[in-house]
């Protein structure tokens, strides 16, 4: 298998490749069997890496070529593929091939079919990249990779110049995060004289908690982490990448591209351990942007704006469980989100394809009996996004939640309010699109169709993974074993041993897993009488809304903040530098130099007479000059 | 002859470097001063010839001959110049009707 | 001794009156009588071949040729029209600067052996040549190319242009 490896990101690359030369010359069929299969090949040796490092319990490593080479500084292009990396291998290729499969089908009419194509396999590459690492630039390089992709893939359909924006947007808010990231990285390299994970981990274990270089370098990172995973303040660029194509919402904003930062401080353990001031700001942060979040997805009317924020609100959860130092309650959230997230997009994908283009859910309703498998794998998903029993998504988030409990009880009343307005979002969101009278146009109706298999299967599979991919992490007070925690136990482990174990009573843990279950249940009943029985729907956008209503559906007019504070200055800045420094500065003293030697030259043309003898005179008055200089002087 | 150049003898050579210095600098001034070519052309002369008297001068305050040979050279050269400068005179005196060197002024601004 | 500065004053009398005469006639005049002096110079030196050459080259060809070409522009009535009187002194100023710099740049030889003839067969017709056709040969025999290339210069430059007869045909 170590032999093998490096075919793992390649295989996809060759897929960019293939696609993106043949994009225009071979068919369809070709172009959507290249890309997926590809990315099916790439789970199946990445599975095979992961019962290997299951049976042996030892990490891959494998170098591929000596890369930068300065002097005692030595960077090396290697993979590192350990327990945290394969399980991220799993679901990249894993749901990667499944978003491949249902792009088939959403895709089929679009001209840029094999661009797009090429776009997924190249996001892929970098993303497995960033994943397998062994160090921290080659970290970056898939960072930026993967921040490049969702440009060009946010932007596909480049010809709308809003969907630009968009796209310009996302990038450059992720850019603010990696300026961020690279100060970290420089940090680490004054700090630690190397960037490879295996020097700097066991070094900084044997530091001194809290030292100045720790909290410097792990706000830096946290900040990149900031701008790639959607946290306040950099989070609005998600919300706006909906103008992608509903695939690459799935993959890049649900599943993939936006656990990078919460991979990337897994990774790091070690260093936010050291550093609890930093780890404190991260719980904060987190807990801050996800019920803000949920507060905003309360009004919107668009399903995929809602999944949108109801994403940033679930990073913030991760970011939650990692600053109270639940990694592996953060780790295995991001595993059953991938799951439920991706499902929930690819349905709601569905739903636009049945709904020929509609996103507005004011015009949806009564679609249960019309789109059958949507229906019934957007409910698991919702369901598990809840929190309910024994669905996946509770035992995550009631790790997360009993951990935040050990920490702080504040923290834990927010965050189980905020699990309250997810469930009742959610829910929100499913009754006003499968329940009640249809509300649509009449052509809309007879349009209405499920979609085809390359669309239903994946939506099959995410629904039966999202249903039982809890077992693994059945906490030991319910009689299970947490296999994923004591899988991943060797990657925090010199964490564990500095945080210590929060150990909490088995009666308190089954109160705190009875309040979020109960909560989760009277929202989404509430919902149901609201949205079912009394058969309310969001007013349109004319109309006049309530005060706190009104701030929710307009995002808490934070655009509008951003625009007037950053924006603003900066283009008064902008304006400054071009009329004073670029036009009198430097156009000045150019064409000043261009006029001077015109003037110059003016003046010296006189001396152009044509005399004769005024030229013999000026050449006896030089000879003279020559003579009393050489004799005179020396 | 041997009696007369003996007796004349042990001018410093100074003195000849200064009479040589003074006709050119008036053969200069001859050709700052008049508008005439022809007449400007015969001050250019006059400083070939200062020049000759200095060489021969030397020659013999050091006994070598180079020089003398030397000043041979220059009054081929001066006869050749001569001859084609005369020539260029008389076109422009054809061309112009006129030999003021003023009316040759059109190279210019 | 005396002699030679009795015919250094004339010759330096007779180069300003080349340079101030009015009529150019008499400025070529003046110039004959200004290379006589040199010819003195030169058998003082007892540079004789040089003198001989002087006087028969310089007087009897070149400045005879200037006389032709002056009749030939018939310009012996004629007076050119002056030059500025401030040119003038510019130009009178100009060339005492000239001399001042020269004398003064050689003033730091500092006083001067005096110019004793060492040989006195250096200036004789015979060992002139006997040195001129040993090590000189060959800047002899460019010269007569030299020589050459005026001529057919000359004759080249003074050529009227032939009048481009029209054909019909």
């Amino acid at each position: 298998m170590d032999k093998l490896i490096w075919l793992i990101p390649v295989l996809p690359l060759a897929g960019f490749v293939i696609n993106g030369l043949g994009r225009n010359s071979l068919s369809k069929g070709v172009i959507g069997a290249i890309g997926s299969l590809l990315v099916l090949v790439a789970f199946g040796l990445s599975v095979a890496a992961f019962f290997q490092i299951k049976q042996t319990g030892e990490p891959i490593n494998v170098t591929l070529f000596d890369w930068i080479s300065v002097g005692d500084f030595k960077i090396p292009f290697s993979f590192l593929v350990d327990q945290l990396s394969s399980i991220m291998l799993l679901i990249v290729t894993g749901v990667g091939f499944l978003i491949h499969l249902y792009s088939i089908g959403y895709m089929h009419d679009d001209a840029g079919f094999g661009k797009f194509f090429s776009y997924l396999n190249l996001f892929v590459f970098f993303m497995l990249l960033l994943v397998m690492g062994s160090n921290y630039v080659i970290m970056f390089i898939g960072w930026e990779g993967v921040g490049l992709c969702s440009y060009l893939l946010i932007g596909f359909w480049y010809t709308n110049p809003s969907y630009a924006d968009a796209a310009k947007k996302a990038f450059i808010m992720n850019r603010i995060g990696d300026l961020g990231f690279l100060l970290g990285i420089f940090l680490i390299v004054n700090t630690f004289n190397s960037v490879a994970y295996a020097d700097i981990f066991p070094k900084a274990a044997g530091m001194k908690a809290g030292d100045a270089p720790f909290v410097l370098i792990t706000i830096l990172l946290f900040v990149g982490a900031i701008g790639k995973s959607a946290q306040l303040p950099l989070f609005t660029w998600l919300p706006d990448a909906m103008a992608g194509p509903t695939p690459v919402s799935a993959l890049i904003h649900a599943a993939t591209m936006v656990t990078a930062g919460i991979y990337m401080i897994a990774r790091s353990n070690i260093l936010f351990t050291m550093a609890p001031d930093t780890m404190e700001v991260i719980a904060i942060v987190g807990l801050a942007t996800a019920a803000f979040a949920a507060l905003i997805a309360l009004t919107q009317t668009d399903i995929k704006k809602v999944l949108a924020y109801s994403t940033v609100s679930q990073l913030g959860y991760m970011f939650l469980g990692l600053g109270v130092g639940a990694y592996t309650g953060a780790f295995f959230h991001v595993l059953t989100h991938a799951f439920f997230k991706a499902l929930l997009f690819l349905g709601a994908g569905s739903v636009i394809h049945a709904m020929g283009g509609e996103q507005d859910m004011r015009k949806m309703g009564g679609l249960k009996g019309k789109i059958k498998i949507t229906f019934v794998t957007m409910l698991v998903g919702t369901i598990a996004i809840a929190g309910i029993p024994p669905f996946s998504g509770f035992f995550s988030k009631d790790e997360i939640l009993a951990a935040a409990f050990a920490h702080s009880t504040t923290f834990y009343v927010v965050g189980v309010i905020t699990a309250m307005l997810t469930s009742f979002y959610m829910f929100r969101m499913m009754y006003l699109t499968f329940w009640g009278k249809f509300r649509g146009t009449h052509d809309q109706e007879h349009h209405l169709h499920e979609s085809p298999a390359s669309m239903t299967i994946p939506l099959i599979i995410l629904a039966i993974l999202s249903a039982i991919g809890g077992m693994i992490g059945v906490p030991a007070v319910m009689g299970g074993h947490h296999e994923l925690g004591a899988f991943l136990e060797p990657v925090f482990a010199s964490s564990k041993a500095l945080l210590g174990e929060h150990e909490l009573s088995h009666s308190t843990e089954w109160l705190l897993m009875g309040i979020s279950v109960a909560v989760a249940i009277f929202a989404m009943i509430y919902a149901y009488m609201k949205y079912v029985s009394k058969a309310s729907v969001p007013v349109s956008d004319e109309e006049e809304r309530p005060a706190l209503s009104n701030l929710s559906y307009n995002k808490f007019y934070i655009d509008e903040l951003y625009d007037m504070i950053i924006r603003k200055p900066l283009d008064a800045v902008s304006v400054f530098f071009y009329k004073v420094v670029e036009l009198s500065g430097i156009d000045g003293f150019v064409n000043g130099l261009g006029k001077g030697s015109i003037e110059a030259s003016k003046g010296l043309r006189l001396l152009q007479t044509g005399n004769v003898g005024f030229y013999i005179f000026i050449m006896v008055i030089g000879i003279i000059a020559v003579l009393v200089y050489n004799f005179l002087r020396i | 002859m041997d009696s007369l150049t003996n007796t004349i003898q042990a001018v410093p050579l100074n003195h000849y470097i200064l009479l040589s210095a003074i006709i050119f600098s008036i053969g200069v001034m001859g050709v700052l001063l008049r508008r005439n070519a022809i007449v400007i052309f015969m001050s250019v002369e006059l400083m070939l010839n200062s020049v000759n008297l200095l060489l021969t001068a030397f020659s013999v305050y050091r006994g070598d001959a180079a020089g003398q040979v030397f000043v041979f050279f220059i009054m081929a050269l001066a006869a050749a110049e001569v001859a084609v400068g005369l020539a260029i005179i008389v076109m422009i005196y054809r061309n112009t009707n006129s030999i003021d060197i003023n009316v040759l002024n059109r190279l210019k601004w | 001794m005396s002699t030679f500065y009795f015919i250094a004053f004339l010759s330096i009398f007779f180069s300003i009156l080349v340079i101030s005469a009015k009529n150019p006639v008499h400025s070529i005049l003046y110039l004959i009588l200004t290379f006589f002096t040199f010819t003195i110079h030169y058998i003082l030196m007892n540079a004789q071949f040089l003198a001989i050459v002087n006087f028969i080259v310089y007087m009897g060809a070149i400045l005879v040729l200037f006389l032709y070409t002056l009749m030939l522009i018939n310009l012996n009535k004629e007076s050119e029209p002056v030059k500025p009187f401030m040119i003038k002194i510019a130009a009178v100023f100009g060339g005492g600067i000239l001399a001042v710099a020269l004398v003064s740049s050689l003033k730091s030889l500092g006083a001067s052996d005096p110019v004793v003839l060492k040989n006195p067969e250096l200036g004789l017709v015979k060992n002139l040549g006997k040195i001129l056709f040993n090590e000189f040969l060959l800047p002899f025999e460019v010269s007569s190319i030299l020589l050459l290339s005026a001529m057919v210069g000359a004759v080249l430059l003074a050529t009227k242009d032939p009048k481009e007869t029209k054909a019909t045909i």
